[in-house]
């Protein structure tokens, strides 16, 4: 069993070393392979292009993101700035209009949507790392340390998480990065349930069994056989947290325990500007479908990456 | 399955027992809930701050007061509230059933929604109707629900406007001090219901019916299904009895997994309406820094979700016999 090859890396070090002698002893001619070689990351990018939606999600996302940070450094407002101009519809000058006290919603809507960019970085940042970590561990050794740190992500995943982050977000203030930090110390254990999934198939398998018998100590087989195999699984799901974290942020904001004054997001915007939605909608719409744009261009690049990292599922698009 | 039963709930004493734990210590150092009352001009008492002190059991150490709260559990005391006439067991209890018919009647219209939808897409699939369901799946998967809500909330106004009448509200769970028969008490009630059901139920859908979508065209592709169709059992036999029992299956713990996303769906929901429901307690009970009408909050959730798994891995056993619990 242990001379069989496995993992990529064995695989050609064997195929490479005893040549291939050729019978004839002549070389034989070049010929141009009619097979283009591809790398697995040209594959999975070919496959992520053959998504349409997936890729006008990526564009929409770094439209937004331009627009945010880009947009916002040059618009002639700033955000939280009081222009003369109170309660006007759009228009060229305020294309998002302004609010009853003059602040220019464009401006506004803009630094909510930094706000909601930003989260969406720390949350798939920190959650991720985490969580593949615990997850990996866990899976990897089973038995009690398992059930143990499975158990700790169960007292997370019993709760409803707006109740928990809204408690937090009430003792640590509103500044956007500790709201995130809640956030992202909830979201972790969604993730690590996804790494110890695959890990757990993972362990058994021979290239795992090949690893330990070369002498690879837990941690090296850990990092280096079992999480970038699960990466694939761990990136699909995180884009999907990534828009639920973001949801999160505006309904927290909207609730009052998220992002507050002299800082705005877009759930705070939505939650300003409710009870005005007769006489002033257009600073209730734009924030809100701000959200929108965030949240779907994110489900769908979750979704192209499904498709482009996991070919054995049903393709989307024939 | 008796024995499986109780292992699970016996198991799940202890995730309870370090939750409520981690969350007291939280709720407990995250404000002083005698904020209000210091704050009050011209200052109280000192007297009044004691016995206030002493009420809410401030005076005690942390553990203590832990153990305190723990042990009164079991003669069904949930602790003092910082509104001293509060019973916080009475009061959550009637905004329970309140956040109950919420969540009862959205998540079974979602239900309903997810499986019509989740099947027609499959049984359609790549068709006009496929795409448009799942753009539409996934524009509500991205869509904040409070903005959906405030939404439905200006189109009831709206409806009500154009017909002259309050037929649907848009505020409250029920009208307060309504006078009328048993009937029309259920009339206003559902009147009260229909707006909050409908955001609830379609945030909550999307991902049930991407999810039924899948285990549909799973079940659409297996042998058994071709061999029903083979043997000359027409479509509609083989898509119902034999297709959508086997594929409703893996629903079950899917929805189960999501009553506790569902709740928080329900808090903001209610809030939007205005129900004085259990979101709207938990909210009151965060920002008063009510360290016990808080931990009761997630005391009931924590329980009815743990107990509502429970229930869909015995269920799931029972309609799939290939699974056994030893």
């Amino acid at each position: 069993m242990p001379e069989t090859p496995s993992g990529a890396s064995t695989a050609t070090t064997t195929a490479a070393a005893p040549g291939v002698p050729t019978s004839t002893g002549v070389p034989p001619p070049e010929r141009k392979p009619t097979v283009v070689e591809r790398s697995q990351f040209q594959l999975v990018l070919r496959r992520f292009r053959q998504h349409r939606l997936a890729v006008a999600g990526l564009v929409v996302l770094i439209l937004l993101v331009l627009l945010a940070y880009v947009g916002s450094a040059v618009w002639k407002y700033k955000f939280g700035a009081f222009t003369p101009d109170e309660s006007a519809p759009p228009s060229f000058e305020h294309p998002f209009g302004t609010d009853s006290t003059g602040k220019d919603q464009f401006a506004q809507v803009l630094r909510g949507t930094q706000i909601s960019l930003q989260i969406a970085v720390l949350v798939a940042f920190f959650s991720t790392l985490v969580g593949t970590v615990w997850g990996a561990v866990a899976g990897y050794f089973g038995g009690l340390t398992d059930t143990i740190m499975m158990r700790v992500t169960d007292l997370v995943l019993t709760l409803p998480l707006i109740a928990v982050a809204a408690l937090l977000g009430h003792s640590v203030g509103g500044t956007w990065w500790l709201i995130s930090l809640v956030i992202a110390g909830l979201y972790w254990a969604y993730v690590s349930r996804v790494a110890r999934g695959v890990v757990l198939s993972l362990r058994e398998k021979e290239f795992v069994e090949a690893a330990r018998a070369l002498g690879a100590s837990d941690a090296r087989i850990i990092a280096r056989h079992l999480v970038p195999n699960a990466l694939d699984a761990i990136i699909v799901n995180a884009t999907v947290l990534v828009a639920v974290a973001i949801l999160l942020e505006t309904a927290l904001s909207y609730l009052g325990f998220g992002v507050t004054v002299p800082d705005t997001s877009l759930g705070l915007l939505v939650s300003e500007s409710q009870t005005a939605l007769t006489t002033r909608p257009w600073l209730f719409y734009f924030p809100g479908l701000f959200i929108i744009l965030i949240a779907l261009s994110i489900n769908f690049i979750g979704d192209g990456l499904r498709d482009a990292l996991d070919p054995r599922q049903p393709r989307a698009r024939q | 399955m008796l024995a499986f039963a109780t292992r699970r709930i016996v198991g799940s004493i202890p995730v309870l027992l370090v939750s409520s734990f981690v969350v007291f210590l939280l709720a407990s150092l995250a404000g002083n809930p005698l904020g209000p009352l210091l704050a009050r001009n011209p200052p109280p008492p000192p007297q009044t701050i004691a016995a206030e002190t002493a009420r809410l059991r401030l005076d005690d150490p942390l553990l203590s007061r832990y153990w305190q709260w723990l042990t009164g559990l079991f003669h069904g005391d949930f602790g003092p509230s910082v509104i001293s006439t509060l019973d916080i067991g009475t009061e959550l209890g009637a905004r329970f059933l309140v956040t109950l018919r919420l969540i009862a009647v959205a998540m079974l219209v979602a239900l309903v929604l997810a499986v019509v939808v989740g099947v027609v897409s499959a049984v359609k699939q790549y068709s006009i109707t496929d795409y448009s369901a799942t753009f539409l799946g996934f524009l509500f998967l991205s869509m904040p629900s409070f903005w959906l809500a405030i939404l439905l909330k200006q189109a009831g106004i709206g409806f009500n406007l154009a017909l002259g009448d309050q037929v649907i509200f848009t505020i409250g769970e029920a009208t307060p001090n309504f006078q009328g028969s048993f009937w029309e008490r259920i009339g206003d009630v559902a009147g009260h219901l229909v707006l909050p059901t409908i955001s609830l139920a379609l945030i909550s859908y999307a991902a049930w019916s991407r999810y039924q979508r899948s285990s549909m065209l799973e079940v659409l592709n297996s042998d058994y299904v071709r061999l029903a169709r083979a043997k000359g059992l027409s479509r509609t036999t083989v898509l119902v009895r034999h297709g959508l029992r086997t594929a409703l299956i893996p629903l079950t713990t899917v929805t189960a997994l999501d009553l506790a996303a569902i709740i928080s769906g329900a808090v903001v929901t209610e809030q939007v309406f205005q129900w004085r429901g259990m979101g709207d307690f938990l909210l009151n009970a965060i920002r008063t820094d009510d360290v016990y009408a808080t931990m009761a909050w997630l005391l009931v959730t924590a329980t009815v979700v743990i107990g509502f798994n429970l229930l869909a891995d015995l269920l799931y056993a029972v309609l799939d016999p290939r699974i056994r619990y030893a």
